[in-house]
């Protein structure tokens, strides 16, 4: 080699570009070996994080599961909602776009401009929500112009629909966003999986039984670039939709219920006193299911929350009033069984009461004369009553009361029952650390003062009453299924005790309540004429102290008339509802309240055992359409149930108490 | 002006690895961009033809020419390099580029190989003494290197005038340095170390941290360093196939048909793909120290080292940096990553290595 090394050149060149060599060999090594970490050894991780990074869950929301009444009509479903989308990338037109959007749907620029500001920083081919839940009318616009307003996207997700909309709305609930704080909660009990943005049942039903109506969200998978645009759908994975739900709601009766009571304030139970199944229970005034499970505007939520009248209360179960009248028979029970009384003993029973310096007055100015404890109960006389109670004692009496189930929760699957309240000494000592006085136990007797109770509670031990003494958990849900049919789990009734007296002392009560109706100078009497075979018992239960006796309701302030109740149940010799209804401020018992409980009572007899012929002079209710007959969603609830006014009663005797 | 003996000691090893990455860095490059820029993979063709070209006049005009010529070549690179504060256009940030029109030049490409000759031409002159350089005699280098260094660092191309630092050493060590003096050098950097630290850009400092740490931020500075690595490691022994990757495709790896242009190469070939081209690297480098030992002179022969010392480091930061050994300092790989003045300059300095080669006996 004629090399410039060999002749020129010090030799310690050589060395060098060896220990370069040497160098470069060594870096390449390094290289490789770093490859073949990455490559081989770690390359299950890495692989993982390259699928994680471009695929990306789409939700598709499940359908929830499908409610049905005991006779199989749907009362909640699932249909399909158009929500109207905007992508701002591909608007053309930003002010025509608004202008249209104002014209066919009524969202205005200020609206556009709110919902872009909320979701800025997102990238501009996200789709930002404009309007959920559009009206047939409103997709049809859509449809027919969205070529010439570039950007406007409709999806379609699935929407409840609760079909008897307000009739339903207490015991159904609703649905809603899922908050902050029930997504904690989630987290922390470990169950189903939620993520913010996701519906959860707020009320009723759908927040008891949310685990089984939810079903399990689906979704897609899709491939995304770093920018999160959609390049294309990798996987779908269906949403199963929640579990079906039989409940022992007999809906017809519960429409009858709602429209008998739709324009008062108050509460409507209906018990099957064989089984403790609840088939109606209605709350008003009510709200609309529908238009809260789609989202509402604030100022309606506002609107909904600060209403006076407790909306969102369930009155049927946290609504708590003094039994008034309805107590009676429930005393008489208990001085029979206690013996202080047989069904015989007569007291003179005036149109006062004396007792310790103080008049007691009977609600009837002539009084009641000498009379035994069926004409008590059927006319309903207080001063027979103030001196049973005060021979029988608080402390028996309270006794016997709480083995009716006051006093403490029903133990119905709904959330926030109250429990009511049964006064004693002993209760009275702890609560105000005052004694009790005898007076009270006067107030006591005829269901006043401090013993309060809800109308779910009222409804049950008249159930019990009617079945002979068996006091049942009221049970809601007949069985659950999956979306195939398959049963799940079905319930059973479920007994909580026996009542404190034997069937003997109920058989006087009972013919007492019948009397109540049957015979003449009862406070009910006109209810006869239903020929439903009814046995109940009015109540008035005082708001204010009476001030004068009138018969003119109009006269007194509405916040100060009385709460009216009707208590009972039909037909007599084979009880198979047991009601309970209380109109607030309704004033007498028999003419708000006694009303609408027949409303029940004709709704559900004529389900099981077909029309029944009203005597022909009192004025009668229109018959509502066959009641098995499942309705068209969203046909609206009125159209389908008889909405006539109840007829006022033909007679006018007795018809307070 | 061409001899015909030429062609017998060609090294047609060498042209062949040239030819082999230049086809792999267009694969590679196509499979980058043909989703979201087309467009770009047919001027990197153009790129690699012009580059052919001016490779095949670097083989056949001369190396003396370069010699005679290394005033000239290396003042036109420094005029570039400063016309380009005046005339050039910018770039995320970054003044580099002066556009022809057709095309943007980036000066601080050729300013590479203008640092090569003019050392190569300075050396060669001058006489070593025997127990090294010392520092005066280290004066003129360090300013030959700090002309181009600082007007590059300022643009800012920290990727490049780091290259040109060591291009720097490795002849100036070649040539032997006292011990002494390196000594001195090293301790005075050392000191100098946190000044040097605020004079970086804001983006620099994240990528030198994030390298220590890059899970820490990753969404952030660490980005880069994660996504590169998500692709090469995803790759596995095989690969994902050719246009199946999705790292670089999805836009994931930024960068991803210049810089980072070997995780997609690795994510789609695998292990075998980047052992493979970590071989040709390997050959080419082996080949040009061989070149540098056979030369006929000392210019020719401290010519080849310093490309070889040029696309050693280039090679080796850029791998380094692709895999999360290194920081990320925006070195391009050689042959493989997309970008017309920088392809080019590869090419002419792989032309002058077969120069520097075939003439190795002729007189």
């Amino acid at each position: 080699m004629s090399n410039y090394f060999k002749n020129k050149e010090p030799k310690e060149y050589k060395g060098r570009i060896f220990f370069s060599s040497v160098l470069a060999v060594a870096a390449f090594f390094l290289l490789a070996v770093r490859f073949w970490y990455l490559q081989v050894k770690e390359s299950q991780h890495y692989r993982e994080l390259s699928l994680n990074n471009s695929t990306r869950l789409v939700k598709a929301p499940a359908p929830r599961g499908v409610i049905y009444d005991r006779l199989g009509i749907k009362i909640a479903e699932n249909r399909p909602g158009f929500d109207l989308y905007l992508v701002p990338e591909d608007v053309k037109d930003w002010a025509m776009t608004k202008e249209m959007l104002n014209r066919l749907i009524g969202v205005t620029e200020d609206e556009v401009d709110e919902k872009l500001e909320r979701s800025k920083g997102r990238p501009p081919f996200q789709a930002v929500p404009l309007k959920e839940d559009l009206s047939w009318d409103e997709t049809v616009k859509i449809e027919a112009y969205k070529f010439e307003i570039p950007g406007i996207i409709l999806d379609v997700s699935p929407k409840r629909s609760y079909i008897f909309s307000e009739a339903t709305a207490h015991l159904l609930g609703y649905l809603g966003e899922i908050s902050e704080k029930e997504l904690k909660d989630a987290e922390a009990s470990g169950g189903r999986k939620y993520a913010p943005g996701d519906l959860i049942g707020k009320y009723g039903i759908e927040k008891s039984f949310e685990e089984d109506l939810k079903g399990v969200d689906g979704g897609k998978e899709v491939e995304v670039d770093a920018l999160g645009r959609k390049i294309r759908v990798v996987n779908w994975n269906a949403p199963y939709p929640g579990n079906e739900m039989k409940m022992t709601i007999d809906i017809k009766t519960q429409v009858a219920a709602w429209a008998a009571l739709k324009d008062k304030v108050g509460a409507a139970v209906a018990i099957d006193p064989k089984t403790g199944k609840v088939l109606a229970m209605v709350s008003t005034p009510t709200f609309d299911p529908n238009a809260l499970s789609t989202g509402i505007s604030r100022d309606e939520w506002k609107d909904l929350i600060e209403n006076p009248l407790n909306i969102l209360n369930n009155r049927a179960i946290q609504g708590l009033y003094p039994p008034a009248s309805t107590f009676k028979p429930i005393h008489a029970a208990a001085a029979l069984e206690a013996k202080v009384i047989t069904p015989e003993t007569k007291i003179f029973s005036g149109p006062s009461f004396w007792y310790a310096g103080r008049a007691y007055r009977d609600w009837k100015e002539e009084g009641h004369g000498i009379i035994n404890v069926h004409r008590a109960i059927v006319e309903s006389s207080d001063t027979f009553f103030y001196q049973v109670g005060l021979r029988l004692g608080i402390d028996r009496l309270s006794s016997y009361v709480k083995t009716f189930g006051f006093g403490q929760k029903t133990g119905i699957p709904l959330l926030n029952e109250k429990s009511g309240l049964v006064p004693s000494p002993e209760w009275k000592r702890k609560a105000y650390g005052v004694q009790w006085y005898e007076g009270e136990t006067i107030s006591v007797s005829v269901g006043q003062g401090y013993m309060l109770t809800t109308p779910l509670q009222l409804a049950n031990a008249y159930a019990a009453i009617a079945n002979g003494g068996t006091i049942y958990k009221p049970q809601l849900i007949e069985a659950i299924s999956t979306p195939e049919g398959k049963v799940l789990k079905t319930f059973q009734p479920e007994t909580k005790g026996r009542l404190g007296v034997s069937e003997a002392t109920l058989g006087y009560v009972k013919d007492g309540l019948f009397g109540v109706v049957h015979e003449d100078g009862g406070t009910a009497h006109f209810l006869k004429a239903s020929n439903l075979r009814i046995a109940g018992k009015t109540g008035t239960a005082q708001v204010a102290r009476l001030i004068k006796r009138t018969k003119n309701i109009q006269s007194i302030a509405y916040k100060y008339r009385d709460h009216a109740w009707f208590a009972g149940f039909a037909p007599f010799e084979d009880p198979k509802i047991a009601v309970a209804v209380i109109v607030e401020h309704g004033g007498f018992g028999a003419s708000a309240a006694a009303p609408v409980a027949r409303e029940l009572f004709k709704a559900y007899l004529e389900t099981i055992e077909g029309p029944v012929k009203e005597t022909p002079k009192v004025l009668t209710v229109s018959a509502p359409g066959s009641p098995a007959e499942p309705k068209a969603p969203g046909a609206p609830v009125g159209a389908a149930v008889s909405t006539a006014p109840p007829a006022p009663p033909a007679e006018t005797e007795g018809i307070y108490d | 002006m061409i001899d015909r003996r030429l062609f017998t000691h060609f090294d047609w090893l060498i042209l062949s690895v040239i030819m082999i990455l230049a086809l792999v860095g267009l694969a590679s490059v196509y499979s980058a961009t043909y989703t979201h820029q087309p467009g770009i993979y047919r001027k990197e063709f153009y790129w690699v033809l012009i580059g052919s070209f001016s490779m095949l006049v670097a083989i056949v005009v001369n190396y003396s020419l370069l010699e005679r010529l290394a005033y000239f070549i290396y003042g036109s690179t420094i005029f570039l390099l400063i016309s380009v504060f005046a005339v050039g256009s910018s770039f995320s940030g970054a003044k580099r580029w002066i556009s022809l029109g057709f095309f943007t030049l980036q000066p601080s490409e050729l300013a590479k190989l203008g640092l090569i000759i003019m050392l190569a031409k300075f050396f060669s002159e001058k006489p070593v003494p025997p127990r090294g350089l010392g520092v005066k005699d280290l004066a003129v280098p360090g300013a030959i290197l700090m002309a181009p260094f600082l007007l590059i660092a300022k643009q800012p191309d920290l990727g490049t005038a780091i290259i040109l630092w060591m291009i720097f050493w490795s002849i100036v060590l070649l040539v032997r340095v006292r011990a002494r003096v390196l000594a001195t050098l090293f301790g005075l950097g050392a000191a100098a170390a946190p000044f040097g630290w605020m004079m970086l850009k804001g983006y620099q400092k994240a990528r030198l941290t994030s390298f220590m740490n890059p899970d820490a931020d990753p969404l952030g500075s660490g980005y880069h360093v994660m996504q590169s690595k998500i692709a090469i490691g995803s790759g596995g022994f095989l690969g994902k196939g050719f246009l199946q990757g999705t790292q670089g495709k999805l836009m994931f790896l930024p960068e991803h048909h210049t810089d980072f242009i070997f995780s997609v190469l690795a994510e789609e070939w695998g292990l075998v793909g980047s052992v493979f081209v970590l071989g040709l690297f390997f050959t080419l480098i082996a080949s040009g120290l061989n070149t540098a030992m056979s030369a006929k002179d000392r210019f020719g022969f401290l010519m080849a080292f310093g490309i070889t010392a040029m696309f050693f480091w280039q090679v080796v930061i850029n791998l380094g940096m692709v895999s999360g050994v290194l920081p990320v300092v925006g070195v391009p790989l050689p042959f493989i990553s997309y970008g017309g003045s920088f392809l080019i300059t590869s090419m002419i300095s792989a032309g002058i290595l077969l120069n520097i080669n075939m003439r190795r006996f002729i007189f």
